[in-house]
């Protein structure tokens, strides 16, 4: 369709891209391009693909099939270095800045103006000046260290460090959700410009109503595949959602209970947390999934942190059945029954390299030791009943976890914290990067776990998940809760419309109002 | 990670490895005894008695190293910890002496733990600090002199005599072999440690106290060297400047030797004990063949770096 | 400007905390001592310095990349041991090494200026070469700096006990008056500048010796090395290893190149010592000392052990700081036996000072990294 269109004048192209992470599908066949002196939005939910595109693109990863060709050139690019040179670069969303160096340093890292063979230090900041001006942020001095400035300003760095590679093709990926207004202002001057001297534009966001302002074509993406490619005004934002979302549920979720009014498990007051938390109050009685929802970076993450006594400096209330608590440490949070199953399981949530049967019990040591001795008869039952009740494939418990598949390394953290009957589950977005299978069987242990009284709070970037999940959703919008939905109006639309602050666009938001 | 390939889980690997090589040395040291002096001293139980006496006091600072080590830190402490353990319990004398001794260790370690874990002080650079202070309160208490204060009854009856035979500073050496193997394989403190060794994050957010555990391993670490110190001083009958200085890189060659990675998480003690016998054998069979001190520190230097790239290297960094 | 000042101050505070230090404790002391201000004093001091800044600079580099270098007291040392051969002065010298009873001969040296001169670049060559052998065991090995370091550490002990097992050799005379003096000492004994009578060299003539080595090494091999795209990798590297892999650095030439480097300026430090003592002297307990202190003077200097921050020229002052407080033990009659006890806390209480952003924190997950 207009995809042929496209590809006569096509600066980029993609056909055929495939990608799998261990089993897993993130892209699928991708016919993909775009053109020179055009703004191209990258759209679809948490998961669609599109960072795998980029990746791909900007050469982090290399694709399992399909072929890339630039400027009419077919290219395969190795090294983010490759991409760079051929006039590909990508300002990524995790910042790739060496945070003991100063920006000037950072913006010439690859390339820094020489004299007699040294680095020449004036030219590098002069350079670095004149490109910090060109996104007109004089005000970041060049002798600063990334270290110390603050994360917006990391992000007009990171900006200005991709200029100075002088890009055929830019990428940004979520490049503005740190800055400031008035910055986001000077980066769309900016990227104007650089549109009107005939640099490729690639944007990704989550900001609807950034990507309405700014692009002049966009592509959907969803579940891995590109779904459709239209020009600016061709759709209305309630397509666009609609296409995001798709129509195929694939998933099954167990049974919600009939709605009660169980006692709460956890009820907070006013907590917040260093302007990342603010006056955030919430309930989950016994037996309730709560999801928490909205954008990335909402404070979600520091919400389950701050209950599970990993933040400092938290005020506001904690009540868990009925007392107050105040937990200082995860060991603090653990006595009075909370559990949590953290973000990234490779790094917080499992020792890798130890065995499936020491990550088990790693929690529950106390319970199963006589004085200082693990009673190991009592282990071993205890690991047993674990797998078998999970499900965990393995070989042998005393494999080490980093063997095991991502969905039963996951089901192996959940495990852990069944063991120690918490009273209340805090979850992470758990089911990132796991396969549909183990996913329903995590859905249906939920549900198990809440039946048999536990309280639940269940951060999830997938909104689908989470409807299909939870009793209730608690929206998150910086820092504080915005909404909960419950019942009828969890839906998807609902959900995306307050998360991205546009309620207008849906019928039925306006009447969707609880708190 | 393909280190199944013998069949053999990545623990035992080294283990055996380091186990061979002893047999190497054995045999090695018997054929230069037998084609020089026409006898195999380093097969009699006699004399493998002898040098495993002596090496009972690397033995137990090896084990209280390994402790640290296991947690992925170091003790640089170790030397005068164990001097002024030896120096304290000499100078007390009576039946205090020995508890004084490791009461010095006690202190030492809860001072590096409190540093450490509390602090957050690098490892490397905090047992640096404590290690000269102990240095300098032990110059400032025996005047830079020699001690002239003995060791007692006790101290020598326990790392000097014998009982059946065998010496009794073997025994002491097997009781703290018994309890660290207790601690890294029965107890949740030895699963703590692995756990803090691997990824402190993840045991911090199982709800791991992961600052006491911490400070309990470098506790042990200084009992253990405060022990050796109170044995060697009863080994010479008497406590001296310096007396410490031998036992640092060579207990943490030893852990290191036995498969224990110098970035935690990973060992088990049977192979601490293999490397220090690994090592107490190297010097044997190297003072027999009246190897000189140079000769000595280049084989100790190359051994080292040829069972570590035996054992395999470490991973490669790339994002 | 103004804001530039303040934000490298700011950068640097480690660095200019050591610097403060220093300045104050060395005037007290000078205000103290009878000959204080004195080119005598100056020139003792410069000797007894020269060696430990070396090594401290020596030990910044690796450190920078986040390695340590437990090998460089023993570098020093045995190119300490080399010079007690090459340095002689009087030429002809036979060389040769046995070793398990083989004899090598290595042919013979010459003698004279000539003599001296590649018998000082073939010392620190071999301190080089020693770091860069470390570099390489360490980059194409994979074996953590601490402990390959420690290894090889153990190996050049052992070259230098070979060479000297008992302390001995020899250093041309000429030389060792030379370097350990006054630029005007040196500038007789070279015969330059009127043999150092110049009326133009005059106002210069008090300066030790020592402390120009010192700035000539400085501003010649660290600077530029530190300008240079290498030595900025080194930087990276220790600051963020995947970014800088990501931004396509030359990540193990990075660390060899650091490495060898450390290798260097340990054998610089090895040479003035054979120089200063006139002789060589395989040491053990001595090269440990030092490479600990070298360690103690990268802390004072301000420079992160986690790699990534810092500079060789606060080491320099973090060395000099930790000797200028043994001479209070001299000036000021304090029992010299209470001295490490005062090294020791003094130690300490920089790195707990330091230390104490950890109560800052507000996300304890961030104490792990």
């Amino acid at each position: 369709m207009s995809d042929a269109v496209l590809t006569r004048h096509a600066f980029l192209t993609l056909s055929g891209i495939s990608k799998r992470y261990a089993g897993v599908r993130a892209l699928e066949g991708v016919d993909f391009a775009c053109e020179r002196g055009k703004i191209h939005a990258v759209l679809g939910e948490n998961g669609a693909g599109k960072s795998t595109l980029i990746k791909i693109i900007s050469g982090v990863v290399q694709p399992d099939s399909g072929s890339m060709r630039l400027a009419g050139q077919d290219v395969s690019f190795a090294t983010p270095s490759a991409a760079n040179a051929a006039g590909v670069v990508c300002i990524f969303q995790e910042l790739s800045l060496m945070p003991d160096l100063s920006v000037a340093d950072n913006i010439s890292i690859s390339s820094p103006p020489r004299r007699f063979g040294l680095i020449d230090a004036r030219a590098q900041r002069r350079r670095a000046e004149q490109l910090l001006a060109e996104i007109g942020c004089e005000d970041v001095n060049p002798l600063m260290r990334v270290r110390d400035l603050p994360l917006s300003r990391r992000q007009v760095v990171e900006i200005a460090k991709a200029l100075g590679k002088k890009p055929q093709l830019l990428i940004l990926d979520e490049a503005t959700s740190a800055l400031t207004s008035a910055d986001v202002e000077k980066v769309y001057a900016m990227l104007a410009r650089l549109k009107a001297e005939g640099v490729a534009i690639l944007y990704i966001s989550h900001r609807m109503h950034e990507v309405e302002a700014l692009a002049d074509r966009a592509s959907v993406f969803r579940n891995g595949r590109h779904i459709e490619t239209f020009d600016k005004g061709k759709r209305s934002t309630a397509d666009i959602v609609q296409l995001m979302i798709g129509r195929d549920i694939a998933t099954q979720y167990p049974p919600k209970p009939p709605r009660g009014s169980p006692p709460p498990v956890l009820d907070i007051e006013n907590l917040s947390w260093d302007r990342r938390l603010d006056r955030i109050s919430l309930r989950v009685g016994a037996g309730e999934i709560v999801g928490l929802g909205g954008l990335d970076g909402q404070g979600q993450k520091s919400l389950l942190l701050a209950l599970f006594g990993v933040l400092r400096g938290v005020t506001g209330q904690i009540i868990v059945e009925g007392r107050e608590v105040r937990p200082g440490s995860p060991a603090a949070a653990k006595s009075v029954g909370i559990a949590l199953v953290p973000e990234d399981r490779k790094t917080e949530g499992l020792m890798l390299p130890m065995s499936i049967a020491d990550n088990l019990v790693i929690a529950s040591l106390d319970a199963i030791s006589t004085g200082p001795l693990v009673d190991r008869a009592r282990e071993s039952d205890m690991i047993k009943r674990a797998i078998a009740r999970l499900q965990i494939k393995i070989g042998a418990p005393g494999d080490a976890v980093s063997t095991l598949s991502g969905g039963n390394q996951q089901k192996v953290v959940l495990a852990k914290w069944l063991m120690t009957e918490p009273k209340l589950i805090l979850l992470n977005d758990p089911t990132r990067g796991i396969d549909v299978g183990t996913k329903q069987e995590l859905y249906r242990l939920m549900r198990e776990l809440a039946d048999q009284g536990a309280a639940i709070l269940f951060y999830s970037t997938d909104y689908d998940e989470l409807i299909g999940c939870c009793d209730r959703v608690a929206i998150m919008y910086d820092g504080r809760i915005v909404r909960e939905l419950e019942g009828d109006e969890l839906t998807e639309t609902n959900i995306i419309a307050s998360a991205l602050n546009i309620d207008a666009a849906t019928p039925d938001a306006a009447g969707a109002t609880h708190a | 990670m393909t280190t199944a390939s013998l069949g053999l889980s990545r623990d035992d690997r080294p283990i055996l490895i380091a186990a061979l090589f002893i047999l190497v040395i054995l045999v090695a040291g018997t054929v230069y005894t037998f084609a020089r002096f026409g006898s195999a001293p380093l097969l009699s139980p006699t004399y493998l008695l002898q040098q495993l006496q002596i090496g009972a006091f690397l033995g137990i600072v090896a084990a209280g190293m390994m402790m640290v080590i296991l947690i992925a830190q170091i003790d640089l402490s170790v030397p005068w910890t164990l001097a002024a353990a030896a120096m304290m319990a000499t100078s007390i004398g009576g039946p205090l002496a020995i508890p004084v001794g490791l009461g010095v260790g006690l202190v030492v370690g809860l001072i590096n733990g409190i540093g450490v874990a509390y602090l957050r002080v690098p490892s490397m650079i905090f047992t640096l600090g404590v290690n000269a202070v102990m240095r300098g309160l032990m110059v400032a208490h025996t005047g830079g002199y020699a001690p002239q204060t003995a060791a007692t009854d006790l101290m020598r009856m326990l790392a000097g005599d014998r009982t059946l035979g065998i010496p009794n500073a073997l025994f002491v050496w097997a009781a703290v072999s018994v309890i660290v193997t207790i601690i890294l394989q029965r107890t949740a403190l030895g699963r703590y440690v692995y756990a803090i060794g691997n990824k402190e994050a993840a045991a911090y957010l199982a709800g791991v106290d992961t600052r006491r555990v911490t400070v309990i391993c470098f506790v042990l670490c200084g009992l253990a060297a405060a022990l050796a110190g109170v044995l060697l001083a009863g080994y010479s009958t008497k406590a001296y400047q310096g007396m410490g200085d031998a036992y640092l890189l060579p207990s943490i060659a030893a852990v290191v030797i036995g498969g224990t990675n110098i970035l935690g998480g990973r060992g088990r003690y049977l192979g601490t004990l293999i490397g220090v016998v690994l090592i107490v054998l190297l010097n044997s069979v190297l003072s027999i063949m009246d190897m000189p001190e140079a000769g000595r520190q280049v084989i100790y230097g190359l051994v080292i770096i040829f069972m570590l790239l035996v054992y395999g290297r470490g991973e490669r960094v790339t994002s | 400007m103004l804001d530039d000042i303040a934000i490298r101050v700011r950068q640097n505070i480690g660095i200019v905390t050591a610097v403060l230090l220093f300045t104050i404790l060395y005037l007290l002391y000078n205000l103290a001592h009878p000959k204080g201000f004195s080119s005598a004093v100056l020139v003792q001091n410069g000797d007894e310095i020269f060696a430990l800044a070396m090594l401290a600079m020596a030990q910044t580099v690796p450190v920078l990349a986040s390695g340590l270098d437990l090998s460089v007291g023993a570098v020093m040392t045995m190119v300490g041991c080399f010079a007690s051969y090459l340095l002689t002065g009087a030429g002809g010298t036979p060389l040769h090494l046995d070793i398990f009873g083989l004899h090598l001969g290595l042919g013979t040296f010459p003698g004279g200026v000539s003599g001296i001169l590649l018998g000082i670049v073939v010392c620190l060559a071999i301190g080089a070469l020693a770091g860069f052998i470390n570099g390489c065991i360490v980059v194409y090995g994979r074996i953590q700096p601490i402990i390959a370091t420690l290894a090889t550490g153990a190996v050049y002990i052992g070259i230098a006990l070979f060479l000297r097992p008992t302390p001995g050799g020899k250093i041309d005379e000429d030389l060792n008056w030379a370097l350990t003096n006054s630029l005007g000492d040196f500038a007789a004994t070279v015969h330059i500048f009127g043999d150092g009578a110049a009326a133009w060299f005059a106002p210069i003539a008090w300066i030790p010796v020592p402390f120009v080595l010192l700035i000539l090494i400085a501003l010649l091999v660290w600077v530029p090395f530190r300008r240079s795209v290498l030595g900025r990798a080194v930087y990276a590297v220790g600051s963020a290893e995947g970014a800088a892999y990501m931004s396509g650095l030359p990540i193990d030439r990075a660390k060899i190149a650091a490495f060898t480097l450390a290798g260097f300026f340990a054998g610089c430090g090895g040479l003035f010592l054979a120089i200063q003592t006139s002789s060589g002297n395989a040491d053990i307990p001595q090269a440990g000392a030092y490479t600990l202190n070298s360690i103690a003077s990268v802390v004072i200097g301000g420079t992160s052990l986690l790699g990534g921050t810092g500079s060789a020229i606060g080491s320099i002052f973090g060395a000099m700081v930790l000797r200028v407080i043994s001479f209070f033990f001299r000036i000021f009659d304090i029992a010299p036996l209470l001295q490490p006890l005062f090294e020791g806390l003094i130690l300490l209480g920089a790195v707990c000072i330091g230390a104490l952003g950890v109560l800052r924190v507000k996300n304890t997950l961030e104490l792990f990294r």
